[in-house]
């Protein structure tokens, strides 16, 4: 910022800024708080903010109760298997679609985006039948597949919104200079387009981590990831909050740690290519 | 501009897109075509008999449709004005410089990775409960009523806690897209002595607007399917104030098993969203080009 | 010679085989407190069987239930024990998706109780095993009714009921005088409802299938729990059920509460409850018509039809179920922890009667309920608070949504019935009834 800031309109918005982002972050909070109180505890009224008796109990109940690296892995294949399947498969269709559109690209697009909205209860039964003919039932593979498909129009979509950024000369150009439609991907629109590419993937290992319809009905006990492993600690007949709350502790910080770390290319990516 | 050779290599490399998907639609859907044109209970084996419309009619006339079909287009509408101009709002909160930016902005995000139903329960029974919650608890210590959340305001209460949850999406695209608006640009309104409404209203907005069509188709999509916070907080209840077409898709699905009436139900939504896909794309369509 | 040389070589080959490649049983259950421990529990089981191995799914009851729902109606094969209730029983049974479990005379099928093993049973066959069973009854703070200088008798009647309930309520100080469910949901307030109105003469259907939600004895019971949770309930009530009304009634909210028995152990658990030791205890309440306002369920283990494992699976069930796992439960955790419900000879253990005080009432609770004949008049479906028809899961929530508006204060008690008796007449003529 060339703009000088004075100190005090930066400490209004610090105010502000902490204020907002903790009345946002508060449930979450919360929950982990809760995850290290008792069960007695967590019910409590009136609230017991920070001045009751700590435990790690809810943690090591949920460890020996089950698997947590097994689901953890699940999750992680599932997520980042479906994306880059999707990626390899939505990045042709994205080029082709933002630089060499026809009349008939957008409803293409459209109708991408409209596979989308059959609500998934709807079809599980034929989907279901499929899986159990295919021997797809709890199965990693299985998941990528569907979860692929699932999110491969938001992927071509979020690719073809940022590749149409990429100013057309810089292509034209290139093929001037009698570059292949080979040479015109590697050098110079990949280049261009990989924070698009790294947001897109970030976004979506985000949403394949946290879908929880087909990843709960289509497995059992080999394939299951994290929702799962969150849907066997919800709602049980009795107290359940602090062990549910530890639950989804452990379910969350993998993805939020991750969401800390890649955050500058989550930001640079979806800057929607605005090249200077 | 395109060579008759790129069109072609064009065409070829969207192929695999557009089979797989292809095949992933048409596959189930005709599936799904075929079944709600049946009577078929999966709990009822060897009962399948073709009943012509009949799954359709009962869909359609089920009292709980219209309002169903209103409570629908509440949702959405109400959680995309919410996080949409909550976004705009947190994207320019965020981009003023301040101490602890990095931390407030993760903050922010968080949300986005909670499960649905689990956000919903801590919503419903650790913060919204009108005896046991913290809202009430809050309410109380300042000598109010606490609010009954569910009992008086049940569509409400849910269109809340799923913008809580769609609010940080907006916010990261909207951010990263005001970061993207030219500094100078900014400031050469500045100098020409615009005030920071009329700069926000001619030169921000526009700027986002691209933006704000992507916020709005993606999150369209997922929210037209949302159903585990309905089902975890009042399951669809009371009477049918949160009862939404994708609820009653669930019940005809998961709680009565009744296949073809789900299929039925099924092949309603996805009509349904595509008209209101057309109508999106008609009032915000100008943006895409 | 050869030949048979061969196929004796194969024989064995293959006999060693099985020995050596260990069956892995795949079970499907529920995430409530005893299931917990019966998986925390199951090595005693493993190490007596060397050749079976246990893999566990726990889900919570709704997405169980879709689970194997689905799985066994579509033969997905993806479970060999399925943990199911006492209303999917009668229904699979009746389309040969379960094997029909017979246990070696050890197991002494004629300890389990009788309500619960009719509910399992099909023409004498029992078709899926109680692992443990409940019904419903009244929790009560005693010193809040020592203070009102009441006395809960053991069988109260609802008109003490809604007595006792006004006169402990206290807005002010956040006492109420009962909790009952409001969420709307055929396992929710239905279960309670349809058990309630079964003691005012209501029921469901009459013996054409007709619905009797126009009938007097509906209205009656309706208003009257409209009317008790107006003047005595807690605020949010329309959105209150099992876990919600146990947080309230553990925070020392509610006077009293009518539930499920297993609750029994969580209230009276001091580690949990901060009225752990005012709890009282007393039969569902009645209208003198004959029936109590108490239901029937029990969590079962059942084989799917088709697995190939049926055996194992068996050997399995037959464990968990036993007095021998009883008897283990005890040793490691005490008596209290013992599932509840499933047979005669705890209920006759002096070392259980002193452990849960809650014993006797919760076996005569059991005992007061008939799945066979729920109702004061006839009716053509098995099951207390529940119908024994697929339809029924969605029928009921539909209902409960009507009556949670009702109690929401959305809709009168007459356009609740009105609205429920329409909805079920179009749900039924779509289903094909009468059939």
């Amino acid at each position: 910022m060339a703009r000088a800031v004075s100190t005090r309109t930066r400490l209004t918005f610090t105010v502000i800024g902490w204020l907002v982002g903790f009345v946002i972050f508060f449930p979450i909070l919360w929950t982990v708080l809760t995850s290290f109180k008792s069960e007695g505890a967590a019910i409590a009224t009136p609230p017991q903010f920070l001045f009751f008796e700590w435990t790690a109990e809810n943690y090591v109940e949920v460890n020996s109760r089950s698997d947590y690296l097994k689901h953890f892995m699940n999750s992680v294949v599932i997520s980042l298997g479906s994306t880059l399947l999707g990626l390899l498969i939505a990045i042709p269709a994205a080029w082709a679609m933002a630089f060499a559109p026809t009349k008939r690209t957008k409803d293409v697009l459209l109708w991408m985006l409209s596979t989308k909205m059959l609500p998934a209860v709807g079809v599980l039964v034929p989907i279901y039948l499929l899986f159990r003919d295919a021997g797809l039932l709890d199965t990693r593979i299985g998941l990528v597949l569907v979860l692929t498909m699932a999110n491969l129009p938001i992927i071509v979509w979020m690719l073809y919104t940022y590749f149409r950024e990429i100013p057309g000369d810089i292509l034209e150009a290139a093929r001037m200079d009698g570059a292949s439609l080979a040479k015109e991907i590697i050098y110079v629109l990949t280049p261009m387009a990989v924070p698009g590419i790294a947001s897109t993937l970030l976004l979506n290992i985000i949403l394949a981590w946290n879908e929880a319809f087909w990843t709960l009905n289509l497995t059992a006990a080999k394939a299951a990831p994290l929702t799962a492993f969150i849907a066997s600690y919800s709602s049980p007949e009795g107290l359940f909050w602090a062990k549910l709350s530890a639950a989804s502790t452990l379910a969350i910080a993998p993805i939020l740690i991750m969401g800390w770390f890649s955050q500058r290319q989550l930001v640079r990516g979806l800057t929607f290519g605005a090249v200077k | 501009m395109a060579t008759l050779q790129t069109r072609a290599s064009a065409r070829l490399m969207m192929t695999p897109a557009v089979v797989l998907l292809l095949l992933w639609m048409a596959v189930p859907l005709s599936m799904t075509l075929y079944f709600s044109m049946l009577r078929y209970n999966l709990l009822m084996p060897g009962m399948e008999e073709w009943a012509g419309f009949l799954n359709y009619r009962f869909f359609l006339t089920d009292p709980a449709f219209l309002t169903g079909l209103l409570n629908t287009l509440l949702l959405v509408g109400g959680v995309l004005l919410i996080s949409v101009g909550g976004g705009i709002m947190m994207a320019l909160l965020l981009d003023q410089p301040f101490f602890g930016q990095g931390i407030v902005r993760l903050m922010v995000i968080a949300p986005f990775f909670v499960m649905p139903t689990v956000s919903a329960l801590v919503w419903k029974n650790m913060l919204m409960h009108p005896v046991n919650g913290l809202f009430a608890w809050i309410a109380r210590t300042f000598g109010l009523q606490p609010v009954d959340w569910f009992g008086e305001a049940p569509l409400f209460s849910i269109v809340m806690i799923v913008s809580w949850q769609w609010l940080p999406f907006a916010t990261l695209i909207l951010l990263t897209a005001l970061q993207s608006l030219d500094t100078e640009q900014k400031e050469a309104a500045e100098m020409d002595g615009a005030g920071a409404v009329s700069r926000f209203i001619h030169i921000v907005l526009p700027h986002m607007a691209r933006a704000i069509t992507v916020v709005v188709l993606i999150e369209t999509i997922f929210l037209l399917s949302v159903f585990a916070e309905i089902l975890v907080t009042t399951n669809g209840g009371p009477g049918v104030q949160t009862t939404t077409v994708t609820y009653l898709v669930y019940v005809q699905a998961l709680l009565q098993f009744d296949v073809g009436g789900a299929s039925a139900g099924g092949i309603v939504a996805v009509v349904l969203a595509n008209i209101v896909a057309i109508f999106l794309v008609r009032l915000i369509g100008k943006n895409l080009e | 010679m050869r030949a048979n040389f061969l196929a004796m070589m194969t024989c064995s080959a293959m006999t060693i085989a099985v020995a050596a490649q260990a069956e892995t049983l795949t079970i499907a259950t529920v995430n409530n407190g005893d299931m917990i421990r019966m998986q925390k529990l199951a090595g005693a089981f493993t190490e007596k069987h060397p050749d079976i191995e246990l893999e566990w799914v726990t889900l919570e009851e709704n997405v169980l239930r879709q689970r194997v729902t689905t799985d066994i109606a579509t033969k997905g094969g993806q479970y060999d024990i399925m943990t199911i209730g006492t209303y999917e029983v009668p229904i699979w049974a009746a389309q040969n998706w379960l094997v029909p479990l017979d246990f070696g005379p050890e197991y002494d099928v004629d300890d389990l109780l009788p309500a619960i093993r009719a509910g399992l049973s099909m023409d004498g066959t029992l078709y899926a095993a109680p692992f443990y069973g409940e019904s419903s009854f009244v929790m009560y703070r005693k010193d809040l009714f020592e203070e009102a200088g009441l006395e809960m008798p053991e069988a109260p009647s609802w008109d003490f009921i809604g007595e006792a309930a006004r006169k402990i309520t206290d807005k002010d100080s956040e006492i109420y005088g009962i909790c009952l469910r409001g969420k709307a949901g055929w396992g929710e307030n239905m279960a309670f409802l349809t058990a309630m109105a079964n003691s005012f003469g209501a029921r469901w259907f009459d013996m054409e299938w007709n619905p009797q939600f126009d009938q007097p004895e509906w209205k009656e019971a309706l208003q009257f729990y409209i009317d008790l949770m107006n003047d005595a309930g807690p605020p949010g009530a329309s959105s209150n059920g099992f876990n919600e009304n146990l947080a309230l009634f553990q925070t020392g909210k509610c006077g009293m509460w009518i539930d499920a028995t297993v609750a029994a152990s969580f209230v009276s658990n001091p580690d949990e409850s901060q009225v752990a030791d005012k709890v009282g205890f007393a039969l569902a309440p009645d209208k003198g018509l004959g029936k109590r306002g108490n239901w029937l369920w029990a969590w079962s283990l059942a084989v799917p039809a088709g697995s190939q494992k049926t055996d194992a699976a068996k050997t399995f069930i037959a464990w968990a179920t036993s007095k021998e796992y009883s008897a283990l439960v005890a040793e490691e955790e005490g008596w209290a922890n013992v599932p509840p419900g499933t047979r005669t000879s705890l209920y006759e253990n002096p070392a259980y009667q002193e452990a849960a005080p809650f014993a006797d009432l919760t076996i005569k609770s059991i005992q007061a309920a008939d799945p066979t004949s729920p109702t004061v008049e006839d009716v053509p479906y098995v099951g207390v608070q529940f119908v024994a028809i697929p339809e029924f899961q969605g029928i009921g929530t539909a209902v409960g949504q009507q009556f949670s508006a009702a109690l929401a204060g959305q809709s009168s008690v007459d356009q609740a019935l009105s609205n429920a008796q329409a909805l079920t007449q179009r749900e039924m003529q779509k289903a094909g009834y009468p059939k």
